[in-house]
């Protein structure tokens, strides 16, 4: 790949009080990618997600999309230019119905100025836009689930909320903290093949996950965080084989042998 | 209250009517649209009756004119409470800015009141919109603590500087030319507050104020800036309570510390109570209510505030969820016992 990153991240740094929660992490992302970010639990991998989306301020390093400093700017103006997230704990907007929640992202001045998703926004209303992605993401059109309230609908829905209001944006990335996560094995088994149509329609992943088997089959790179450092970087298969991330997750030899 | 027996539970249906009237089918015969414009006419010209009725008790048309200041400030505590999801204690903020503004700009400027009213509701919004903005990042009941301060911060400094015609306050202001005016004025206000605010909050303008109060989170990460929604909440509020401000210092001829007075921070959070919170014609209900009662009141002297608490104590026990709410369940909804 010789174009240029669409995400550059540089030695980001983030401390909460004596705790380093990230230490010089590097991470480039290029248009196109699925890039994976995995870690043991506490590794840091959302503190990583909040601090690219500026939802948390970072201590030190350099955040860069499209080649414009991002470090450190508030979180809708990042959103603003195409760098979109989705959260771990669903963030709806409970009292509304699900096509209703998009109408929020819909009236955004960024939604306003692109249409929204494939444009759709320019042409006809945002309730008939938010219905569209909706169906897209897999809310069946002619059920009563996209008019159902936000606060009676299943994790699974919840999670593909996320995404269809990262989508009604129509972002360059998606930051998926998580999606797969919490899901039934089929809920899951029809979003491994919504992230690939994602991608197919030029929108670069970025998903933060636990369930690595299904991240592995889509991603190109993967990254492994521990202890807030990176520790492995690669295609799935030479992270899996790496050392460090062995000893990660299932701790060290010596360990293991001193348990025994 | 009697137990229910065991054998048998209450059910709710929506009346046939009621679910006929909820599409396009709501034109199609007149019992129908009769059942929609009732009991919206009946508050429309119920409001703008009562001052004609009210003629054989000028003291109780004085009292009108008090009940829609109040209904003013409480439809802006309630759609800054239940849409934009900031609890503010800022109502005699809003009060006391509308007030003092309209007073200056008649007695200096020699504004009539139909000029200083509305004047007077746009700049005492912007100015109090200034005021809350360092405050705007906080939520819940830090939000309501530093709006409490503002009122009681406004009247210290107008007494300890003397600004403003300082403990005597602005007198000589000019009054409406008639009662009429100044009870038409009102209540025209209270029902175009009402009415386009209820539309406001069901455009994609209100979504994104829902979007704020229930996950300001999402709201940021959909690319928007809240604190511009914010900013723009705090703003039709506080004109609704300038609003009524300016016409209470017409109506009183005087504009003074008073008008930062805690009761109109308080009063209009418990008519929202009373009358039902996220409905906006239910604050203007709890008002219509518990204003005339505490003029009844009067009689008790200084018990009067007990028994004021304990109507409402009695309110929220018994009927916590409002009255515009238990009176729209009631018109749309019956009940039934059905065996288990």
């Amino acid at each position: 790949m010789n174009q240029e990153p669409l995400l550059v991240v540089e030695g980001v740094s983030k401390a909460f009080g004596g705790v380093l929660a990230l230490s010089a992490v590097d991470l480039k992302v290029y248009p196109g990618d699925i890039l994976g970010i995995i870690g043991p639990n506490g590794s840091g991998k959302t503190t990583l997600v909040n601090s690219i989306t500026g939802f948390i301020q970072v201590d030190r390093g350099k955040i860069l999309f499209k080649g414009r400093d991002i470090t450190n700017m508030k979180p809708h103006k990042i959103a603003d230019m195409g760098l979109t997230r989705t959260f771990q704990v669903m963030r709806p907007y409970y009292s509304l119905p699900a096509f209703k929640n998009l109408i929020v992202p819909l009236f955004s001045p960024r939604a306003r100025r692109t249409g929204g998703w494939r444009g759709g926004g320019k042409m006809g209303s945002r309730d008939t836009v938010a219905v569209d992605i909706l169906e897209e993401i897999g809310f069946e059109r002619d059920s009563y689930i996209p008019y159902k309230t936000a606060s009676a609908l299943p994790t699974g829905y919840l999670k593909r909320l996320e995404l269809a209001r990262c989508l009604a944006l129509r972002p360059e990335i998606i930051i998926c903290d998580e999606v797969l996560s919490g899901l039934s094995m089929s809920e899951m088994a029809s979003m491994v093949p919504l992230m690939e149509k994602l991608q197919m329609e030029g929108i670069t992943l970025v998903m933060v996950e636990h369930r690595l088997r299904e991240l592995f089959r889509i991603a190109n790179k993967v990254v492994v965080l521990n202890f807030g450092c990176k520790i492995a970087e690669g295609s799935s298969d030479e992270v899996m084989e790496s050392k460090e991330v062995k000893e990660a997750y299932f701790g060290s030899e010596e360990e293991v042998f001193s348990y025994v | 209250m009697s137990e229910p027996a065991k054998d048998r539970r209450k059910e709710r249906l929506d009346r046939g009517i009621k679910v006929r009237t909820d599409g396009i089918y709501a034109i199609s015969h007149w019992t129908e649209i009769a059942y929609l414009l009732t009991p919206r006419l009946l508050f429309i010209v119920g409001l703008l009756l009562a001052p004609v009725i009210l003629i054989p008790f000028p003291y109780w048309q004085r009292v009108l004119s008090i009940v829609c200041i109040f209904a003013l400030l409480a439809i802006s505590f309630d759609f800054l409470a239940n849409y934009v999801g900031l609890v503010s204690l800022g109502g005699a903020l809003y009060m006391g800015v509308g007030g003092y503004s309209a007073a200056l700009l008649n007695s200096h400027f020699g504004l009539p009141p139909l000029v200083t009213v509305p004047v007077s509701t746009v700049l005492g919004g912007a100015i109090c919109t200034v005021l809350l903005l360092p405050c705007l990042p906080l939520r819940g009941v830090y939000f309501a603590i530093v709006s409490l301060m503002f009122p009681l911060l406004a009247g210290r400094i107008i007494e300890a500087l003397d600004v403003f015609g300082g403990t005597d306050g602005i007198m000589g202001v000019d009054g409406f030319s008639s009662g009429w005016v100044e009870q038409y004025v009102l209540i025209c206000s209270v029902l175009a507050a009402v009415f386009i605010l209820r539309r406001m909050v069901s455009e994609d303008v209100g979504l994104v104020f829902t979007g704020v109060k229930d996950n300001d989170q999402a709201v940021k990460a959909s690319g928007i800036n809240i604190t511009t929604y914010k900013a723009f909440g705090v703003f039709i509020s506080s004109m609704l309570g300038c609003l009524g401000g300016a016409c209470l210092a017409h109506i009183y001829m005087w504009a003074g510390i008073s008008q930062f007075a805690l009761d109109f921070s308080i009063i209009p959070i418990a008519a929202t109570v009373v009358g039902g919170g996220g409905t906006l014609i239910g604050s203007v209900i709890g008002c219509i209510i518990l204003v005339p009662i505490s003029e009844f009141l009067r009689d008790f002297g200084t018990l009067r505030i007990a028994v004021y608490a304990i109507i409402l104590t009695a309110f929220i026990v018994f009927k916590s969820e409002g009255i515009m709410m238990y009176g729209t369940r009631k018109y749309e909804q019956f009940e039934r016992w059905v065996r288990i």
